[in-house]
């Protein structure tokens, strides 16, 4: 027993075992009902098999998300009530200017950047025989954590005083065309940008994976007729490629903005935020867990969320409108 | 959605048919934009895997070399030494990375189990159960995935911590927490796969005496074995990868913290202590490069494709 509760394996086998548990006693108690006649037995089903993802889903997602928007009308202790004024706060102090800045920055350049990219790349490779091999060297970056990729990259900006030999692999190609070495993290505002890069290292093998799909999807007759009407490549792929491949290629750039807006992880691993690099979703965790205001922290919250309501209305619209034109 | 999951795009067999039209200049023309077009690629692919490289270089270095001169020096004299590795390993407490090496792994592995079974059961109920106002609370489900997860953060942890449920099992706000975010998508992929089963099938066990926990078991779940996999590995990855629940849920305790969260940690206390930081980096995600490259083909074979209809 001792080992069950005081060690973390433990933990861990405990937990396994007591919700095998719970999912048997359901399916055991599903089994029974099944001698049931009528209405009483569809309604022992449903919640044997939809229950406990429904409740979890109400207790964990659903009310809290209520009570953030509540506390998002509450003072920092959650106390008085103080209306909007949280989200007064938000668009009027200067931190939280520059953070709105930058996460607009971040939402328009970070989805056009990474499928501009995944889509060139995607076509390139195509039918090339190294295509498989090609595609994993780009989508790599998406089985390493932010924080992985925050460190990575930190070390390819890193800085040292003009005097010293650079060991970051860009200030030592800019020294070595005789450049002066630039700092890269510190000197606002270019570094949201070089934080962005980051990002939009991450995210083209996403953009790619789907999007080289499509283009494998576009009738090859159309390509091939298009050929014989001596179109150059560079024709073919704004022409045909591109008009053809458009619901998937709006998917994908929502699909990075949403994530895009709630990435916090690159900016808390390579400047802290410091140097007015500050984006909406570290500074929600800031107030939040920092400085403890629940009423800021909470509105930031919720304007994170109202932000991402048109992106996903968007997205799914065009999924069903795609799921309308093939059936 | 996910039915294009196990369907391969049709790729035109043979090369395209050299067409007598085609005069001198436009083979020409094709075959610059083919060499223009192939030397992008390789710049591509070089300055995406670079970077990686050279951090992974870097951690063999020794702790004086890494600060003083770039990876790229390794090559022009080559010393190697595993001492950095030793030192996030089983060196002193502050920099040993190990015991949230563990914690990442108690934490992920039920962080996939719970959600998915969770879902796949709820996927059960919104594909072949038909009740009453079904359709309306699927459409519900699918909408909470518009939550983003700072939504949910300060109560969800009020729960816990007015609860004193952590104290004894300090892991559990984690595991729910990661559950709770993963449960709408994990339903509405699993959902359409789901319902892509032919409907005889199932009717066909029902005539044979099956009640509907031995459809589940027996015809749905093999059946389901592809879509499962899939999630399950990008559901691992994701929890392994995450620092925000990580992060918050935590309390910044040792004892539960995830590697990404100790590590994050570190590159803001020990900013220049690259040794640690590049051997630290590389042992968190040892794990995912080794899932990536022994899956590579599910992953970049349009199994993500399978996600977005083209």
């Amino acid at each position: 027993m001792g080992f069950l509760l005081y060690s973390k394996n433990g933990q861990l086998v405990l937990a396994l075992l007591a919700f095998v548990a719970v999912v048997a006693v359901l399916l055991v108690a599903a089994r029974l009902a099944e001698r049931l006649t009528g209405r009483g037995r569809s309604s022992v089903m449903v919640a044997v098999f939809g229950g406990p993802a429904l409740l979890l889903l109400a207790v964990g997602l659903i009310y809290p998300a209520v009570r953030t928007g509540w506390m998002s009308l509450l003072d920092g202790n959650s106390q008085g009530f103080v209306g909007l004024e949280n989200y007064l706060h938000v668009f009027t102090d200067a931190g939280g200017v520059v953070a709105l800045r930058n996460t607009l920055l971040w939402v328009v350049l970070t989805p056009l950047l990474s499928t501009g990219i995944g889509l060139v790349y995607a076509v390139l490779v195509d039918k090339s025989r190294l295509e498989s091999f090609a595609k994993s060297l780009l989508f790599l970056p998406q089985a390493i954590s932010f924080v992985g990729a925050g460190i990575i990259w930190r070390f390819v900006y890193e800085y040292r005083g003009a005097s010293q030999d650079q060991t970051g692999l860009l200030n030592a190609v800019i020294t070595w065309f005789g450049g002066e070495p630039v700092r890269f993290l510190q000197d606002s505002p270019l570094n949201t940008i070089f934080l962005i890069f980051v990002l939009v290292w991450t995210e083209p093998g996403f953009a790619m994976v789907v999007l080289s799909a499509a283009i494998k999807a576009v009738p090859s007759d159309v390509i091939e007729a298009a050929r014989l009407d001596g179109v150059n490549g560079w024709q073919l792929f704004w022409r045909i490629t591109v008009p053809s491949i458009r619901p998937s290629l709006v998917v994908v750039l929502t699909t990075i903005s949403i994530a895009t807006l709630k990435i916090f992880d690159i900016t808390r691993t390579m400047t802290g935020a410091k140097f007015g690099t500050q984006v909406l979703a570290n500074e929600m965790y800031d107030w939040s867990f920092v400085f403890g205001d629940n009423g800021v922290g909470s509105a930031m919250a919720v304007i994170i969320f109202l932000l991402v309501i048109p992106l996903v209305i968007y997205n799914v619209r065009q999924m069903a409108h795609n799921k309308a034109v093939r059936g | 959605m996910s039915a294009t999951l196990a369907q391969t795009p049709t790729v035109p067999t043979g090369p395209v048919q050299q067409g007598q039209r085609r005069s001198a200049a436009t083979v020409f023309r094709s075959l610059v934009t083919h060499r223009v077009g192939s030397a992008v690629a390789i710049v591509i692919a070089v300055l995406w895997t670079l970077p990686t490289f050279g951090l992974f270089l870097s951690s063999l270095r020794p702790e004086r070399e890494i600060k003083t001169s770039g990876w790229w020096h390794a090559f022009a004299d080559p010393q190697f030494t595993l001492a950095n590795y030793e030192r996030v390993l089983g060196g002193a407490t502050s920099t040993n990375l190990a015991v949230y090496f563990q914690n990442s792994l108690v934490i992920a592995v039920p962080a996939t189990v719970i959600p998915l079974c969770l879902a796949i059961m709820a996927s059960y109920a919104f594909s072949v159960l038909r009740w009453k106002g079904r359709d309306w609370v699927f459409v519900a489900v699918f909408a909470l995935q518009v939550v983003p997860l700072q939504m949910a953060l300060i109560p969800l942890l009020r729960i816990f911590s007015n609860s004193g449920v952590a104290d004894t099992f300090p892991f559990l706000p984690l595991w729910i927490a990661h559950s709770v975010f993963a449960l709408p998508l994990a339903i509405f992929l699993l959902h359409n796969f789901m319902s892509e089963v032919p409907r005889d099938l199932i009717e066909a066990a029902q005539i044979d005496g099956a009640g509907h926990v031995v459809v589940f078991l027996k015809v749905m779940l093999p059946l389901m074995r592809p879509a499962i996999a899939i999630f399950a590995i990008f559901q691992f990855l994701w929890v392994w990868n995450d620092l925000l629940v990580g992060l918050t849920f935590s309390g910044g305790s040792r004892t539960v913290q995830p590697l990404t969260a100790a590590l994050a940690a570190m590159s803001g206390d020990r900013g220049q202590e690259w040794h640690i930081l590049t051997a630290g980096a590389f042992v968190s995600m040892i794990l995912p490069l080794i899932v990536f490259f022994s899956l590579q083909r599910f992953f970049v074979r349009g199994l993500l494709a399978g996600s977005v209809k083209g």
